[in-house]
């Protein structure tokens, strides 16, 4: 049945870091990467190389602009995937149980042999986490990497998902954040992490540190763009010596 | 949202199927003999052929039965549960009327209600979604039901019954677009609370995360101009109640008439079908600057 878990015994989620993110899409690349060899179809493109190239992303870079009261704009990139939330919608609306949580860690998996493809779950995510592939005809997401993480294949150091494992510059955090003492719960407690659309009442997993603090201006900028005007007032030197012969003539 | 044929032809469709399901199932019409047959044929007809189009809207087609399964939590496999049930029960009543011209009228009460129950449940799948301000109102599930129940009477010659549904019709419609064009900012999610940045100022966006065109663009990230949609607004009224109403209220109600009266009406609702996904805004749109269309537009590229 495509109910919720009433409470999982974990909650394994990312901790993304946009203080720290650079926007380099290199979570997004090493998510397809891995991704689409290890699930039961492709990540396909479709016309990759023509003047249309498409293709399902489970992992995607956004960047935005921040205005902000005297201070100078922020850029702030912004990567986006599943966050697993503890009230799905997702799963909830899927007709046929292909969409389920799991009860011992809280990872929201989609079982492929039992998609219709409906694209209902996609209509449900607020935040566009699933994408129907178009080849294979059902409903990709975010699996946490669970083919990684409990992968007694790989070396220690591998078992998180790719995203985080690729991330150079370590804005990306795996971790339980059912465990109150854990080290991802602790950053998120430390940075004032925050849930994304609070109002969908989604509750999710995944939680985002904003930037840090950063400068701001005591007051209003005077005449900045008189800055800007080109002028020769006080060129000196062989500059100097041009614009004042020049300037004869 | 994606106005995808397939979905606005099954709505429409077997909304007047089991519309008239509904009537012949609670005895306001008890035809018999060929009559029968061909209001039967008709109904069933309307509701398989929406749902075949249905089926266009799947990735995985074959799979279908696997549907049934989940009705206990989803809005969309209790639609395919009421719509089998709805379908299974009515056809020895349809056959008792049809061969030996008698009603079985409990079995095709149950039926009946049941085919109220399946527009419900179409209805419920839009409606539930808070994704999706615009539907997650009560009059979705209005529009629907009365929706399905005016063209029934119509087509069945009921017309003091239809002149007062249309009527209701042309406000559940009045009240779905005008409400409807306040939801998503009552919502409260914007794209400050969407990404956590409204905190700090206001975000805009500066880069956009691939530059082709992707699933979640085509899909749910479907822009109307508003100006055609106003226009667009005023045709669907037109066609789908104001004038079937006055040709029922002018004319004699024969069967010319009422197809001609239907024929607008029913090109009216594939109108306001139309505009019903279309002008639905995503919680979604927001992460690609896609603001509610009534809010001032950020500057952002052309489109290709």
């Amino acid at each position: 049945m495509t109910t919720l878990p009433a409470t999982t015994a974990r909650q394994l989620g990312l901790v993304i870091d946009l203080d720290t993110c650079v926007g380099c899409h290199a979570c997004a690349i090493a998510c397809k990467g891995w991704n689409t060899q290890t699930q039961d179809s492709p990540l396909s493109d479709t016309d990759p190389y023509g003047a249309d190239p498409q293709g399902t992303f489970l992992n995607r870079v956004h960047s935005y602009e921040v205005t902000r009261p005297m201070a100078p704009p922020m850029i702030v990139h912004f990567p986006k995937s599943c966050l697993h939330c503890q009230d799905a919608p997702c799963v909830t609306v899927c007709p046929t149980g292909a969409s389920y949580k799991r009860v011992e860690d809280g990872i929201v998996l989609v079982n492929e042999k039992d998609c219709i493809g409906c694209g209902l779950c996609a209509w449900a995510c607020p935040y566009g986490a699933r994408e129907l592939d178009a080849a294979a005809g059902v409903m990709k997401k975010c699996t946490l990497c669970v083919d990684r993480i409990y992968n007694e294949t790989l070396a220690q150091i591998d078992r998180e998902p790719a995203c985080v494992r690729t991330c150079p510059s370590g804005a990306r955090h795996f971790g339980d954040l059912g465990d109150p003492s854990s080290a991802v719960s602790l950053l998120v407690q430390a940075r004032g992490g925050v849930d994304l659309m609070p109002e969908m009442g989604t509750r999710p997993v995944n939680k985002y540190l904003p930037p840090r603090p950063r400068d701001t201006l005591p007051e209003a900028p005077a005449d900045l763009a008189a800055l800007c005007d080109p002028t020769t007032d006080g060129l000196r030197g062989f500059l100097g010596w041009i614009d004042r012969t020049l300037k004869r003539f | 949202m994606h106005p995808a044929p397939s979905i606005i032809v099954f709505t429409v469709a077997s909304g007047l199927g089991l519309g008239l399901l509904a009537l012949l199932g609670l005895g306001l019409i008890t035809p018999q003999g060929f009559g029968a047959f061909l209001w039967f044929g008709a109904a069933y007809g309307l509701t398989l052929a929406g749902l075949a189009a249905s089926t266009y809207h799947l990735g995985r087609p074959e799979r279908a039965l696997k549907a049934f399964s989940q009705w206990r939590s989803s809005w969309l496999s209790r639609e395919a549960v009421l719509v089998a049930a709805c379908l299974a029960l009515m056809t020895p009543h349809a056959a008792a009327l049809v061969f030996f011209t008698r009603p079985l009228p409990v079995l095709a009460a149950v039926a009946g209600v049941l085919a109220l129950q399946t527009i419900l449940a179409t209805s419920m799948i839009y409606a539930q979604l808070r994704t999706v301000p615009r539907w997650n109102h009560w009059s979705t599930p209005a529009v629907f039901l009365i929706a399905a129940l005016a063209g029934a009477t119509m087509m069945t010659g009921m017309v003091p019954l239809a002149q007062v549904l249309l009527a209701w019709l042309a406000l559940a419609m009045v009240a779905h677009w005008l409400l409807g064009d306040r939801r998503f900012a009552a919502s409260g999610v914007t794209l400050g609370t969407a990404t956590g940045l409204g905190a700090l100022g206001t975000p805009r966006p500066f880069e956009p995360p691939h530059t082709g065109r992707s699933y979640l663009l085509t899909e749910m990230v479907h822009v109307v101009a508003r100006a055609h949609a106003i226009k667009l607004r005023v045709v669907a009224m037109a066609l789908a109640c104001v004038l079937p109403s006055l040709i029922l209220l002018g004319l004699p109600p024969r069967w010319p008439v009422i197809s001609l009266a239907m024929a607008s009406h029913l090109t009216g609702m594939l109108a306001a079908r139309w505009l019903f996904f279309a002008e639905a805004e995503h919680t979604l749109s927001l992460y690609y600057g896609r603001p509610p269309a009534d809010a001032p537009r950020p500057l952002t590229p052309p489109a290709r």
